[in-house]
């Protein structure tokens, strides 16, 4: 057991390796009620959702979901999220654990809409069902014909005889659901999914799986790939940037950032030897230190060692040469095109 | 678990004492500290060791790990199957995992290292502090 944001999380079940393949090959089954819920209501919610963050909210429907970053006034991250739009009334935000309260202080300051907004972390237990297996596990236990639910969509139904908000999202680069209910019911829906699923060898994951799946998928990591100092353009996350949308926090510095051209980006790479380059190791262009890896290590199903860093824009085309220094010593490595892995079409 | 020919270190290292030669690992408790093992760096044969000393590094998915040697002497053999099957640290830690041989310097240094009683109740102790 890890200390992640306040809350006891095993790193590993089984393994890692293990955990890790079953999620690309059949499915696998995170707890991750650590994530934290923040919901907005009333008439001017989207309003709010709208000012503090950088995706472009008006664009929803009910029913469904959007990921989007929450902005500083400098246009970098407070946090990632999800926002979920339940009814234009009311809004359901998916935040990171550690920066839940952080979050709702945030959201609540520039609440200048007299918007209802509730901090409601511990109202929600949240699974998630990740695989190509997912669908068919999760639709024995449910009644809502979850092919009609498409990805980034949500609805609200019943999972073992528990009323839940059914989404099909996930951070892992494969198809699969994140059902959130009441915490009282945690043990039972886990139990009973993973007595389901276990003749298909549906495995149960840790936070060690969780991670290593969204590397090889390129998602990025609050604290990692982006966090108060990081822009949605720098990020390579400028398809959740909307300046067009009307004002926000961070608007006009990320319009002058993105006429200006960014300094540096955030690119994925893979080593060419065995070594491994890990978070926090340097990043250097013909013996020159040029930038730091935020995400590194195994990507257990490509077989290969990768990971993302931000590197000067200027030095940070695909194909090209760079070292990651490894204790002192510098290894080969390439910058690849992102995503890692791209799950096969079905 | 703890084979009773073998000495243990508080980092976790076993020592195997047959003649004059010691062959080197990490323990089953080390092994699930890290999980899955996927790179071991080793040193060369002839390379001198001094006990302390850093033998190398072992990958896991989620961690690096230095490896100390336990005791002093001169590397006569390197593990070298597990450049190909580093999960051999994993599937057998006190056998097909094993690192290096070495020629001991000092056989003395042996006897300071823990048994496997010892070992066994040093392990206990770390396992009850994790699950506190």
């Amino acid at each position: 057991m890890v200390n992640f944001g306040g809350w006891d999380m095993p790193v590993e079940y089984s393994g890692i390796l293990s955990e890790h393949e079953a999620v690309r090959a059949r499915a696998g089954i995170f707890d991750v009620s650590h994530m934290g819920e923040i919901e907005i209501r009333g008439e001017r919610a989207l309003e709010l959702v709208q000012y503090v963050t950088c995706n472009n909210a008006a664009k929803l429907v009910d029913g469904q979901i959007q990921y989007s970053g929450l902005m500083t006034p400098a246009g970098t991250f407070v946090d990632d999220l999800l926002v979920h739009r339940i009814s234009d009334r009311h809004y359901f935000l998916c935040v990171n654990a550690g920066n839940q309260e952080g979050d709702f202080a945030h959201i609540r300051t520039n609440n200048r809409h007299s918007a209802q907004v509730e901090n409601n972390g511990d109202r929600y237990s949240l699974l998630a069902i990740q695989g190509p297996l997912a669908a068919s596990l999760l639709q024995r236990f449910t009644k809502v014909p979850l092919a009609s639910i498409r990805y980034y969509h949500f609805e609200f139904g019943n999972v073992d005889g528990v009323h839940c908000m059914i989404a099909r999202t996930g951070y892992t680069g494969e198809d699969g659901f994140e059902i959130y209910f009441a915490p009282e019911h945690s043990e039972q829906i886990w139990n009973h999914l993973l007595d389901g699923g276990s003749k298909e060898g549906i495995l149960p994951c840790g936070l060690g799986a969780r991670n290593t799946l969204r590397l090889e998928a390129s998602m990025c990591l609050y604290g990692h790939e982006i966090d108060d100092t990081t822009t949605p353009w720098e990020a390579g996350l400028g398809w959740i940037c909307k300046p067009d949308k009307g004002e926000f926090l961070g608007r006009e510095i990320l319009v002058e950032q993105k006429q200006r051209g960014v300094e540096r980006k955030l690119v994925g790479f893979e080593m060419l030897d065995k070594r491994i380059g890990r978070d926090g190791y340097p990043a250097a262009i013909g013996g020159q230190e040029v930038g730091r890896v935020t995400s590194g290590g195994p990507a257990p199903h490509l077989k290969k060692n990768i990971g993302m860093a931000y590197l000067p824009a200027g030095q940070s085309a695909i194909g090209a040469s760079i070292e990651i220094i490894v204790r002192g010593q510098p290894a080969a490595a390439r910058i690849v095109e992102m995503p890692f892995y791209k799950r096969p079409k079905q | 678990m703890y084979p009773a020919d073998f000495r243990y270190s508080k980092d976790h290292e076993w020592v195997k004492v047959e003649g004059g030669t010691g062959t080197v690992g990490i323990t089953d408790y080390a092994q699930s500290e890290l999980g899955d093992v996927v790179f071991v760096e080793l040193p060369k044969v002839g390379a001198q060791m001094k006990a302390g000393q850093s033998i190398g590094t072992i990958e896991s998915v989620k961690a690096v790990s230095e490896v100390y040697c336990p005791v002093s002497g001169e590397v006569t053999a390197v593990n070298n199957a597990l450049s190909n099957s580093p999960e051999k640290i994993n599937q057998e830690p006190h056998a097909g995992g094993w690192l290096i041989k070495l020629k001991l310097a000092n056989p003395s240094e042996v006897a300071a290292l823990m048994d496997a009683a010892a070992y066994n109740a040093y392990v206990d102790a770390k396992a009850k502090e994790h699950s506190a």
